[in-house]
């Protein structure tokens, strides 16, 4: 074989698929690792509940299916708000204003609903159907009061980039309560 | 050599390969009690041999780790290191503390002194003056090191190499909590052992890899950058719950189970991914360099700590697994293959890249080198196997079938006696690496002589 010639700076010139995503690479490799532990968990508690449907029905009925059809529509609201931040620059802070709104509306009927529970003396031990509600909804809730704190940085010191990579993580944040809340809360 | 203080890692490395002959041959020893539990059983006992083959082996890795980072940095931050004294002072106080460590160990000096005994938990055994040794050795460190970087140039290498250093030395600092509860013991004690090798040693370990990377296939750096953030992304997003999996049955509460299970299985994914580098890497480099030894040791210890970490740890991670299998002989299995493709690899690189340039001489005892790499490879893929298949029959005979831990253990002799085999090919494997290293050279791989490329 002939001597490679000295050495080229591999794939440098070319465009690399990954380029043209919007947003920064590493926040699409947080909302993959997101989707995956979220999606685990509910595959997991889909399995589990084969074993005991009846115990997890009776479960079920006690959650507040208001509440969650509630919170659906606020964060999804929500998440609208973020993405019109993103595309007017000059009513940036008015339209995360009001996404951040709707995050803290979300939060406050979730803190209802635990509150709500904790009265009847239920909680992450009680049963497996609340172990699973308790660790999926308040990893949730975490992500939520995270993507307020993102958005409270960005409105302290915008940046297109950054207001970007914070909506697709809020959106991540929409579309796994989408997932979370029929399967938890509705599927029979 | 470009600077003049990367000469610093060749001490470390000598220090760090003996200790290398010294935990192997403890690893024969402790294999060969397996299949004649009497052995030495007068002389020196079995828990004694264990610590010093697992202790040993923590502190060469380490000493490769901050040899590492005294031969790559200077090179990434370009300027020397901020001061050689402090880096060989700091050698000698690790040096004292292994001493220290092992004559107290051997001759169980001190028993049950708080300062000078041995404190008998499990891989932190060390005495607590060894222990104050070691966080003053770490300041001294990362002090030299940090000082180095910020006032050099700043690259994604360092500073993941940086952030590893850091975290491994801030966790060590739960070796000096010792709670009376012993479920609170074991809680505090896994942010030392698993975020150690799961978290912290991750970040060191792409980094190094990363360097090699960049210094043998000539990749851009901006390519190498972006895989080492996905990598170091991963590591710790999968890694630090992860720790849940070994809060399965210490009396944690149960929801540990699902989150252990759901994010260590995702551990996989770092590893994968610096498999996926290594050789993506080595595919698009153009560059043909002449260290091959140190390539293949850099491909080998991402392939192997793929199978070993990932694969191997994936195997009985999931709570409804472990409940069967948990300290079984599946774990040193796993144990065994993670930590040799993991650490021991990527360290054994580092020395083969670095050696020759260490010596300023031309990459001598290559095929030498490589035989030491199939032959160790080889025997801890074995050893892998037979523990496997001796941890499935312990886990059913054991486990399943509620049979007596010696009775069981009777009846897996023949896989000891197997698994002695392939470690005395891993010892003979060790001393041919540190003859190829240090013994003058003999055949050279170099265009125009056999195996060109």
């Amino acid at each position: 074989m002939n001597q490679s010639p000295a050495p080229v700076p591999a794939m440098a010139e070319q465009d690399h698929p990954l380029d043209s995503l919007p947003g920064d690479l590493m926040i699409w490799v947080l909302i993959v690792s997101e989707l995956l532990v979220f999606g685990a968990g509910l595959l997991a508690f889909l399995g589990v509940r084969i074993a005991d449907p009846v115990a997890f029905a009776q479960d079920q009925d006690s959650l507040n299916r208001v509440a969650g059809a509630v919170n659906t529509i606020v964060l999804i609201s929500s998440g609208y708000l973020a993405a019109r931040a993103v595309h007017s620059p000059n009513k940036m802070r008015l339209w995360l204003s009001g996404s951040m709104v709707l995050g803290l509306v979300f939060l406050v009927v979730k803190w209802f609903e635990y509150t709500a529970k904790a009265e009847l003396g239920i909680g992450i031990e009680t049963s497996q159907f609340f172990t699973f509600y308790y660790l999926l909804t308040g990893f949730h809730a975490m992500h939520v009061v995270a993507g307020l704190v993102i958005f409270a940085l960005i409105m302290r010191w915008p940046n297109p980039r950054n207001l970007e990579g914070a909506a697709m993580f809020w959106h991540m944040v929409d579309l796994v309560w989408v997932l979370l809340f029929p399967i938890i809360y509705l599927v029979r | 050599m470009k600077y003049q203080t990367q000469k610093i890692a060749y001490w470390y490395f000598l220090a760090a390969m003996i200790l290398f002959a010294v935990q192997v041959s403890g690893g024969l020893i402790a294999g060969w009690i397996y299949v004649q539990p009497n052995f030495l059983s007068e002389l020196m006992p079995f828990n004694i041999i264990r610590m010093l083959h697992t202790n040993s082996l923590v502190v060469w890795l380490l000493l490769g780790f901050f040899g590492a980072a005294y031969f790559l940095i200077p090179e990434e931050a370009e300027r020397e290191i901020h001061s050689p004294m402090i880096a060989y002072l700091q050698l000698i106080i690790l040096l004292v503390g292994t001493l220290g460590v092992v004559v107290t160990y051997v001759f169980n000096l001190f028993h049950g002194n708080w300062f000078l005994g041995m404190e008998g938990r499990e891989f932190i055994e060390q005495p607590v003056w060894v222990k104050v040794g070691i966080v003053v050795a770490a300041l001294m460190f990362l002090y030299n090191v940090t000082m180095t970087v910020l006032k050099g140039r700043k690259t994604a290498i360092t500073n993941v190499l940086l952030l590893g250093l850091w975290g491994l030395a801030l966790l060590f600092l739960f070796a000096f909590y010792n709670p009376e509860n012993l479920a609170l013991d074991k809680m505090f004690w896994w942010y030392i052992v698993h975020l150690w090798v799961e978290g912290t040693w991750e970040l060191v370990m792409a980094s190094i890899l990363a360097y090699l990377m960049l210094k043998m296939t000539g990749v851009d750096r901006e390519i190498i950058e972006k895989w080492l953030y996905i990598i170091v992304a991963t590591a710790l997003f999968s890694g630090i719950l992860g720790t849940g999996h070994h809060y399965y049955w210490i009396g944690t509460p149960g929801y540990w189970q699902w989150i252990g299970s759901i994010f260590s299985s995702l551990e996989v994914i770092p590893f994968f991914a610096m498999m996926a580098f290594s050789f993506v890497m080595v595919w698009k480099g153009k560059r043909d360099h002449p260290n091959k030894a140190a390539l293949l040791w850099a491909l080998g210890a991402s392939t192997v700590a793929f199978f070993g970490a990932g694969v191997w740890g994936f195997l009985h991670t999931l709570h409804g697994v472990n409940y069967y299998t948990h300290g079984t002989q599946i774990t040193a299995a796993h144990g065994h293959l993670a930590f040799f493709g993991a650490y021991v690899s990527m360290n054994l690189a580092i020395f083969s890249y670095a050696f020759p340039i260490l010596r300023g001489r031309d990459p001598y005892n290559q095929v030498l080198n490589m035989v030491s790499f199939w032959l160790m490879t080889g025997g801890m893929a074995f050893m892998t196997f037979v523990l496997t298949f001796a941890g499935t029959v312990q886990t059913h005979m054991q486990r399943v079938l509620g049979e007596n831990f010696m009775d069981v253990q009777e009846g897996l002799g023949l896989f000891y006696l197997m698994r002695w085999g392939s470690g005395a090919a891993v010892v003979i494997g060790a001393l041919l690496f540190i003859y190829a290293q240090l013994a003058p050279r003999r055949e050279v791989i170099s265009q125009g002589t056999g195996e060109e490329a």
